[in-house]
């Protein structure tokens, strides 16, 4: 443990010098998951989608989803929005969602004709303070977090993430370890099943 | 402080403090006659690390700086922003119209003929959004108010 926190934390020096995309770029795409016994459960929420829809975060129960906090004012969610629309397209057919959660206190009058205009291919629904206090008030946008099949919330990105491979990492390991876990727990099933 | 504490101190879902990254830094006084004009200057520190787009945002989507004056005891007259920087961020193709640093922004103000005379505040609402490079902060309204004796 004290030897992971002396790399972790040489790491980080050495990404202060050199930056973090080049230092220790592997060590920070896996710390960017958490182990699934330090994830928390994602807060429940019903917020309403552009069509009137009301939408549970709970609907998206088994996939693996990223929930995106962002505004039409704030520039740096700009960058990532072309991101998660890729996401959304490669990682769809394996248990993957994308829900982006606009803060705009305007409302629909500025996020609709955003979302038309970018052509955003996943669902977005429109914040308030209420989600917002539920995860952890949003001080910063963009907001990013990846959650789990299990609804637990195994990584947080605030601000402009470092970049697009990062996430598409984190959400290939997600993904994966999904699938590995439903293998793994067929292939005891078939165990069970030739023991009896 | 052990690292596992400074982690779990910089946990993002722990609730956070709205930041304030814009403050007034001073606000003149300002001695007036009933019917006559005066202006204020208004001196404002934004944390270094950030921006706030001007009063004249150069995107549509961006939200301005701006100053609202209540109706009375005052009636404020003209408003004048600094002049904004142009500047590059890496999410935006073009230059952005900002404050940053610190700045002033001067009110002319007329005390109406029939004002009562004394110390009086004049309020206002100053509303503003920030950015850096990698964050933006969600819009902010704080209260000013500028002291006032009407003579």
């Amino acid at each position: 443990m004290q030897k992971r926190i002396a790399i972790a934390a040489l790491c980080a020096i050495t990404g202060l010098i050199l930056g973090f995309s080049t230092a220790c770029s592997n060590a920070t795409v896996k710390a960017a998951v958490k182990p699934e016994r330090d994830r928390k459960t994602a807060p429940e929420f019903a917020l309403k989608d552009s069509n009137g829809q009301t939408v549970h975060l709970s609907d998206y129960k088994g996939k693996v989803v990223l929930l995106d906090f962002w505004a039409t004012w704030c520039g740096p969610c700009k960058i990532e929005i072309p991101w998660f629309m890729e996401f959304e397209q490669q990682f769809k057919d394996r248990g993957f969602a994308v829900v982006g959660v606009s803060m705009d206190e305007d409302g629909w009058n500025v996020v609709k004709p955003y979302i038309q205009e970018m052509k955003i291919n996943y669902r977005v629904v429109l914040g308030n303070e209420q989600v917002s206090d539920l995860y952890g008030g949003l001080d910063s946008l963009p907001t990013t977090l990846l959650i789990d099949r299990q609804g637990k919330i195994a990584s947080v990105h605030i601000g402009l993430s470092r970049g697009k491979e990062e996430f598409r990492n984190d959400i290939a390991q997600l993904v994966d370890a999904g699938h590995a876990a439903a293998a793994d727990s067929g292939r005891a099933l078939a165990t069970l099943a030739r023991a009896k | 402080m052990p690292l596992p504490l400074i982690l779990a101190a910089l946990s993002p879902l722990s609730p956070a403090q709205s930041k304030n990254v814009l403050s007034v830094a001073s606000i003149d006084k300002l001695a007036i006659r009933r019917g006559a004009t005066g202006e204020v200057k208004i001196k404002l520190q934004l944390d270094p690390a950030y921006h706030v787009n001007s009063n004249t945002p150069s995107e549509s989507y961006l939200i301005p700086l701006k100053i609202t004056w209540a109706k009375e005891p005052l009636i404020a007259e003209e408003v004048s922003y600094p002049k904004p920087q142009m500047e590059k961020y890496a999410f935006s193709p073009t230059p952005l119209s900002v404050f940053s640093g610190t700045f002033e922004i001067v009110t002319r103000f007329k005390a109406p003929a029939d004002a009562r005379n004394g110390p009086v505040m004049m309020p206002g609402k100053l509303r503003y959004q920030a950015c850096n490079n990698r964050e933006c902060l969600p819009p902010r309204t704080i209260d000013v108010a500028v002291p006032t004796d009407i003579q």
